[in-house]
C-alpha cells in the first residue's frame, strides 16, 4: 500500500472541500459509494472520481482509515486497449482521451466537454437529482429498408426515440441508421465503460451469412425473419443501453439517438484491421486472464464469479431447450398442415356423407390449428429464446467486467513490485557517491508511488462500481424476466382460448355422425 | 435392462377402435399381460355359456405368436373366404423404447439425479403406454372374432381359447418367409388383373372403387398423423426440459444468491409448477390423439386391407367361375368329361355366390362399424382436446394472476 502522501493536487479546487468533509467511510473501502467529482459539493460524501476535462487529473479520495488513503494521482497511464487508440481516429466522439498523459482514464467519465451532463453521481443521486425525470423513454426501431444494391447494399433502420426527460432537446424524433452504427455504439461504450466496471450491453451479433443472403436480395422468408430478427434485437439492445443510468447520459448515446448525420463506424467491419486486432486482443486477454493469480480479499467477489458462472451454464441450457422447443413447434405446425390436408383427402373419399363432411370439418380445425402453432412458436421465439440468448451474452459482458477488475488489481500489484525494486535500487544508491542518480531515483519513486497509490484507487474504484452494477444489474433481470414471463404466458392464453373455439365448434358435427 | 412389467385392470373388455357389442353367449378379455424381456404374455380370459367348453369361466396365457397363428388359420380357411378376417395385432415392439432407457442408464453420470428421475419417470411411462396399447390390439382382435357370428364357432379359436397348454406354435422360418413373401407378390400381381375386370354387380364394384382409394387415404392420413404426434411428442420433451431448467435455476443454491426469474420464491415455484404442468397437459394431449386418431387411422388401414383381401378373393372366385364356365363349354363342345366340367362349373358356382352374399354383408357391417368408430374417436378426441385446453388456460390464467398481482 502507498504511503499517503495527502498533497493537495495542483488545479483541484476540490480537495479542500474533500477533505472538509464531514462523511468519510469507515470501513471497507469497496462499500462506499461512488461520488461525483469536480461540480459536486463537498456535501456529498467524498468520494471519487471523475476527470474533469479539464486536463490532468485525478482521483481524490479521503478517507480516515490509512488503507484507504489515497493521494491524487497525476498521471497515468496506459491504455489498456489498443483498440481505443483506433477508436480515436473514429469520428468525433469526444476522445476516450488522448494517449498521453497525464489524462486519467480511469475514471468511467473520460474526458469530456460537456461537464454537466458528465457528472458522475451515484446510480440514486442520478434519479434524486434529476428530480422528477423518471426515467421515460421508448425507443423503436422500424422500417428497415433495403439501401443500395448488391454487396454494398445494407439495411437501413428508422430509430424513433419518444421521450419526456430532460437530457433530450426533443419530445420525440427518429434518425436512420444502419447495423454498423450500432456495432460503433457499442464499441465506443465498451471501451470507454467496460474497464471500469460498468456492464455495458453488448450488441446483437454480426451474421455473415444472414446479411449477405439480405444484399443479394433474396426476398424469401428466411431473410425476412432474419431482418425482424435483427430488428427486433436492435431495439432491445437500445432499451438496455438507456436504461444504464450512466450510459444514457454518454455524448455518443445521445448522438446515436439524436443526430441525423453520424460518421460510420468503419472499425467495426469484421475483417478490417480493427476486428483483427480486437481478436487478437481477446486472444491475449484469455491467456492473461489464465495467469492472473488474484488474491481475493474480498468474498462477495468470489462468490458473485461463481454465480454468474453457473448462471451461465443454466441459461445456456435452457436456451437451447427454448430453441429446442421452438423447431419442434414449428416442425408441428407443418406436420400438422400436412395431416389436414390428408384428412381432407380423406373426406374426401369416405362415402357416408356425414362422417366426410366431420372429417373436413376436421380437416379444417387442424389447419387453423397449424397456424396458432405457427404463431405459438413465433411467441417462443422472440419473447422466450431471444430473451435468454440476449442474457447469455450479458453474462459474457459481466463476466468481462470480473475480468478487468482481476486486470486492474494486477496492473497495481505490478506498479507495487516495481516500486519495491526502486526503493532497494535508491537504498543501494545512498552509498554510492551519486547525487544526480539519487535524485533521479527519489523523482521515479516518488511517481511510482503515485502510480501505485492510483492502482489501489483504480481497483477499488472498479470493485465498487461493480458491486453496484451487479446490484443494478440482477434487479432489472428479475424485472425483465417477469415482463417477458408474462407476455409469454399470455401469448399461450391466447393459444388456448383459440383451440377451445376451435374444437367446440367441431364437436357437434362430429356428434352429427349417424 | 430387463424390464418386467405387469399389467393390472389396464383392460376391461373396452372397444377401443371398433365399436362391437358384447354378447353375454362369449365375452373374451385380456385380464393381465406381462411384459418380459423379449416378449409378452397375455392372459386371455373368457367367459362363456356356450355348451363346446369345458367351464363357464377360464383363463390361458397366450403369446403374440399364437395369436399369429390363429389369424393365419382364418385366412387359410376355404369356408371363410366370403368374410373380412379381423385383422391381425401388430408385434409388440418395446425396442425404440428399450434403446432410449438404455441410453439412459448409459447418460446417468451426466446428469442431476432429477433430471435422471424424471426422465426416466417419463420412459417407463412411454413404455407403460406402449404396453397397453399392445394390449389392447390384442385384445381387439380376440373380440371381433368372438362377435363374429360364423368366426366365433371355429375350433381353432376354441382351443386358443381353452387349451392351457403351449400350442406349440413357432414362428415361421425363414423357407415359410420366403413362401410368404412370394405368396404376396403373386397375389398383389393377382390383384391388379383381377382389379381390372369390371364387375357386373353396382354395388360390388362400387365397393371396389371405394376401398382402393380410401385405403390409400388412410395409409397416407396415418403416417402423417403419426409424424404430427411424434413433433407434439417432442414440443412436450422440451417443455419437460425447460421445466428442469427452471427448476435447476431455482434450487435453493441459486436463491441464495438472488437469482430468480420472478421477485419472490412463490412465483418462482409457481413458475416452474406451470411449466411442468403445461408439459404433463401438452404430453396428454399427444397421447390422446394418439389413441383417438392415430390408432382408429391405423386400425382401419388394417382392416379396410381386410376387406380389400375379401373383395380380391370374390374376384378371384368370380375368375374360377368364369373359367369354370369356359371349361364347360369347351367340354360341352367337345363332349368330353362333361360330367367333371359341370361337377366344377357348380362348385365355382356355389362358391362364388356364397362368397358374394356373406362379402355384400360384411362390407355393410363394415361401413357400420368404421362409421361408429370414427364418430365415437372423433367426439371423444374434441372433448379431450377441449378438456386439456380448458385444464390449460386455467392454469395458466391463475398463474398470470399470480406473477400480475404481485407486481
Amino acid at each position: 500500500m502507498a504511503d499517503s502522501t495527502k498533497d493537495p493536487p495542483p488545479g483541484c479546487a476540490d480537495l479542500q472541500e474533500l477533505e472538509d468533509a464531514e462523511e468519510l467511510f469507515p470501513e471497507p473501502a469497496l462499500t462506499v459509494k461512488t461520488e461525483p467529482s469536480a461540480s459536486e459539493p463537498a456535501s456529498l460524501p467524498a468520494e471519487d472520481i471523475s476527470t474533469n476535462s479539464n486536463g490532468p487529473k485525478q482521483d481524490l479520495l479521503f478517507d480516515e482509515d490509512p488503507e484507504d488513503l489515497f493521494a491524487e494521482a497525476t498521471e497515468e497511464v496506459s491504455l489498456d486497449s489498443p483498440e481505443r487508440d483506433l477508436l480515436l481516429s473514429d469520428g468525433p466522439s469526444p476522445a476516450i482521451t488522448p494517449i498521453t498523459p497525464p489524462t486519467s482514464v480511469i475514471t468511467p467519465c473520460i474526458g469530456h466537454a460537456h461537464d454537466d451532463m458528465f457528472t458522475h453521481s451515484s446510480f440514486d443521486e442520478i434519479e434524486e437529482e434529476e428530480g422528477g425525470d423518471l426515467f421515460d423513454m421508448n425507443i423503436s426501431v422500424s422500417d428497415p429498408e433495403k439501401v443500395g444494391d448488391g454487396m454494398n447494399a445494407y439495411m437501413a433502420y428508422k430509430v424513433t426515440t419518444k421521450t419526456s426527460m430532460s437530457v433530450f432537446k426533443r419530445t420525440e424524433f427518429s434518425v436512420k441508421r444502419r447495423f454498423s452504427d450500432f456495432l460503433g455504439l457499442h464499441s465506443k461504450l465498451a471501451s470507454k465503460y467496460l474497464h471500469v466496471g460498468y456492464i455495458v450491453p453488448p450488441a446483437p451479433e454480426k451474421s455473415i451469412v444472414g446479411m449477405t443472403k439480405v444484399k443479394v436480395g433474396k426476398e424469401d422468408q428466411s431473410s425476412n425473419e432474419f431482418v425482424e430478427k435483427r430488428r427486433s434485437a436492435l431495439e432491445r439492445y437500445l432499451m438496455r443501453t438507456v436504461k444504464h443510468p450512466v450510459l444514457l447520459k454518454d455524448p455518443d448515446v445521445l448522438q446515436f439517438l439524436e443526430s441525423s448525420d453520424l460518421p460510420r463506424a468503419v472499425s467495426t467491419q469484421a475483417l478490417s484491421s480493427a476486428g483483427l486486432l480486437r481478436m487478437v486482443n481477446k486472444a491475449a486477454d484469455a491467456v492473461n486472464k489464465m495467469t492472473i493469480k488474484m488474491n481475493e480479499s474480498d468474498a462477495w467477489f468470489e462468490e458473485k464469479q461463481q454465480h454468474f458462472e453457473n448462471l451461465d451454464v443454466q441459461l445456456r441450457k435452457l436456451h437451447a431447450s427454448v430453441e429446442s422447443l421452438v423447431c419442434h413447434r414449428k416442425e408441428l405446425s407443418v406436420n400438422t398442415a400436412q395431416f389436414a390436408k390428408s384428412a381432407a383427402m380423406l373426406g374426401n373419399s369416405e362415402d357416408h356423407t356425414a362422417l366426410s363432411r366431420a372429417l373436413s370439418q376436421l380437416a379444417e380445425v387442424e389447419e387453423k390449428i397449424d397456424q396458432l402453432h405457427q404463431d405459438q412458436a413465433n411467441a417462443d421465439f422472440y419473447l422466450f429464446s431471444e430473451l435468454l440468448g440476449d442474457y447469455v451474452r450479458l453474462i459474457t459482458a459481466v463476466k468481462g467486467v470480473f475480468d478487468h477488475r482481476m486486470k486492474t488489481w494486477q496492473k497495481w500489484q505490478d506498479s507495487q513490485m516495481l516500486l519495491q525494486k526502486k526503493r532497494e535500487a535508491e537504498a543501494k544508491l545512498q552509498f554510492t557517491n551519486k547525487p544526480d542518480k539519487l535524485q533521479q531515483a527519489k523523482d521515479e519513486i516518488k511517481e511510482l508511488e503515485g502510480k501505485v497509490q492510483q492502482g489501489e484507487r483504480d481497483f477499488e474504484q472498479i470493485s465498487k462500481t461493480i458491486r453496484k452494477e451487479v446490484s443494478r444489474f440482477e434487479k432489472d433481470r428479475v424485472k425483465d424476466f417477469k415482463t417477458i414471463i408474462i407476455k409469454y404466458l399470455e401469448s399461450l392464453v391466447q393459444t388456448q382460448q383459440q383451440l377451445i373455439k376451435y374444437w367446440e365448434a367441431f364437436l357437434p358435427e362430429a356428434k352429427a355422425i349417424s | 435392462m430387463h424390464y418386467g412389467m405387469c399389467c393390472l385392470c389396464v383392460l376391461q373388455p373396452r372397444a377401443v377402435n371398433v365399436d362391437l357389442q358384447t354378447d353375454a353367449t362369449l365375452q373374451v378379455d385380456i385380464s393381465d399381460a406381462l411384459s418380459e424381456r423379449d416378449k409378452v404374455k397375455f392372459t386371455v380370459h373368457t367367459k362363456s355359456t356356450l355348451p363346446n367348453f369345458k367351464q363357464n369361466e377360464f383363463s390361458v396365457v397366450r403369446q403374440h405368436e399364437e395369436f399369429i397363428w390363429l389369424h393365419d388359420s382364418f385366412v387359410e380357411n376355404e369356408d371363410y373366404a366370403g368374410y373380412i378376417i379381423p385383422p391381425a395385432p401388430p408385434r409388440p415392439d418395446f425396442d425404440a423404447s428399450r434403446e432410449k432407457l438404455q441410453k439412459l442408464g448409459e447418460g446417468e453420470g451426466s446428469m442431476t439425479k432429477e433430471e435422471f428421475t424424471k426422465m426416466k419417470q417419463e420412459l417407463e411411462a412411454e413404455y407403460l403406454a406402449i404396453f397397453k396399447k399392445t394390449v389392447a390390439m390384442h385384445e381387439v382382435f380376440l373380440c371381433r372374432v368372438a362377435a363374429h357370428p360364423v368366426l366365433r364357432k371355429d375350433l381353432n379359436f376354441h382351443v386358443f381359447l381353452e387349451y392351457n397348454q403351449d400350442l406349440s406354435v413357432r414362428g415361421k422360418n425363414k423357407k415359410e418367409k420366403l413362401e410368404d413373401f412370394f405368396k404376396n407378390v403373386v397375389k398383389s400381381a393377382d390383384g391388379v388383373l383381377v382389379a381390372g375386370v369390371k364387375d357386373v354387380d353396382d354395388f360390388f364394384e362400387h365397393e371396389k372403387t371405394f376401398l382402393l382409394e380410401y385405403h390409400n387415404r388412410v395409409k397416407d392420413a396415418s403416417a402423417k398423423s403419426d409424424k404430427m404426434i411424434r413433433s407434439h411428442k417432442s414440443a412436450a420433451d422440451d417443455i419437460n426440459r425447460i421445466a428442469s431448467s427452471l427448476y435447476t435455476l431455482g434450487t435453493p443454491a441459486m436463491f441464495k444468491f438472488e437469482f430468480e426469474f420472478t421477485s419472490s420464491v412463490v412465483e418462482s415455484g409457481l413458475l416452474r409448477f406451470c411449466f411442468i404442468a403445461l408439459q404433463k397437459i401438452e404430453a396428454r394431449v399427444a397421447a390422446d390423439e394418439d389413441l383417438k386418431l392415430a390408432d382408429l387411422l391405423k386400425y382401419y388401414l388394417r382392416e379396410s386391407q381386410a376387406a380389400k383381401d375379401l373383395l380380391y378373393r370374390r374376384s378371384r372366385a368370380l375368375v374360377d367361375y368364369e373359367n369354370a364356365n369356359k371349361a364347360l363349354d369347351k367340354a360341352r363342345a367337345k363332349n368330353r368329361d362333361v360330367l367333371q366340367a359341370e361337377t366344377s362349373q357348380q362348385l365355382c358356382c356355389h362358391k362364388f355366390e356364397k362368397i358374394s352374399e356373406s362379402a355384400k354383408q360384411e362390407l355393410i357391417d363394415f361401413k357400420t362399424r368404421r362409421v361408429a368408430a370414427f364418430r365415437k374417436n372423433l367426439v371423444e378426441l374434441a372433448e379431450l382436446e377441449l378438456k386439456h385446453a380448458k385444464g390449460n388456460l386455467q392454469l395458466l390464467q391463475s398463474c398470470l394472476g399470480v406473477l400480475k398481482g404481485n407486481t
